[in-house]
């Protein structure tokens, strides 16, 4: 298991290649990133902020991937969330899973992404030509972690 | 006790963190933010809408009746929006 926070870039194509290189026991690497919008609700937005806990943020990331490896067979996670300031197309956040076969891979992927959605101490700031308002929960997103319970 | 306050609520009560020292009555994190809004116009406003605060203690997430008996660090923060 591998979580990191970074203000950094990171590279979509080198973190999932270190995962399962020499691992030919690897049979499926699923890689998910989160972009930077460049609209909220319709409306064009300059750029995001993000605030963390640090400290909790990667604590409360590593209880998920341990989640996620107890639910499905697993053979490498990544986890890297970016905090600081982001324009429209800048990566945020990057999922890697890797298994034998691609269901666990998928699914895993998918559930990482509902809880740091929700669970994960990170708050979006966004940045418009008229100021600056944090991003609102979604109902959505609640729902989505939500149905990983039942 | 320290206390922390991220996002928008830091940003009401004007500070990243503070410690805090309520009375022996205060015993759960939803009596602690209670506490707190009594102490001045800017954390009344932080705290203004209980639905809408979340709480860890020690970093994990907590209800508001957990009890902050021995609890090293407390956080307020909204509801999270990160991914």
């Amino acid at each position: 298991m591998k979580v990191r926070l970074q203000r950094e870039l990171f590279d979509t194509a080198a973190e999932a290649e270190a995962l399962s290189r020499g691992r030919p026991d690897i049979g499926a690497v699923v890689t998910f990133t989160g972009l930077c919008r460049g609209d909220e609700n319709g409306k064009p937005i300059a750029a995001l902020t993000l605030e963390h806990y640090p400290g909790m943020a990667e604590e409360e990331i590593s209880r998920h991937v341990a989640e996620a490896e107890r639910r499905w067979p697993l053979l490498g996670v990544t986890v890297i969330h970016r905090y600081g300031r982001m324009e429209p197309g800048d990566p945020i956040v990057l999922v890697v899973t890797a298994s034998a076969h691609r269901q666990a891979a998928f699914e895993a992927a998918e559930f990482l992404m509902d809880y740091l959605k929700t669970q994960a101490p990170f708050w979006k700031r966004e940045e418009r030509p008229d100021g600056g308002r944090w991003v609102d929960a979604k109902a959505e997103d609640d729902a989505a972690a939500e149905r990983w319970n039942r | 006790m320290k206390v922390l306050y991220f996002a928008w609520i830091r940003e009401r009560v004007g500070k990243p963190e503070e410690v805090v020292e309520p009375p022996p009555e205060v015993t759960t994190v939803g009596e602690l933010a209670a506490w707190l809004s009594q102490r001045g116009e800017e954390y009344a406003h932080a705290f203004a809408n209980p639905q809408a605060v979340r709480a860890a203690i020690d970093r994990a997430h907590v209800k508001p009746g957990a009890a902050i008996a021995g609890a090293r660090e407390i956080a307020f923060f909204p509801p999270m929006t990160g991914g």
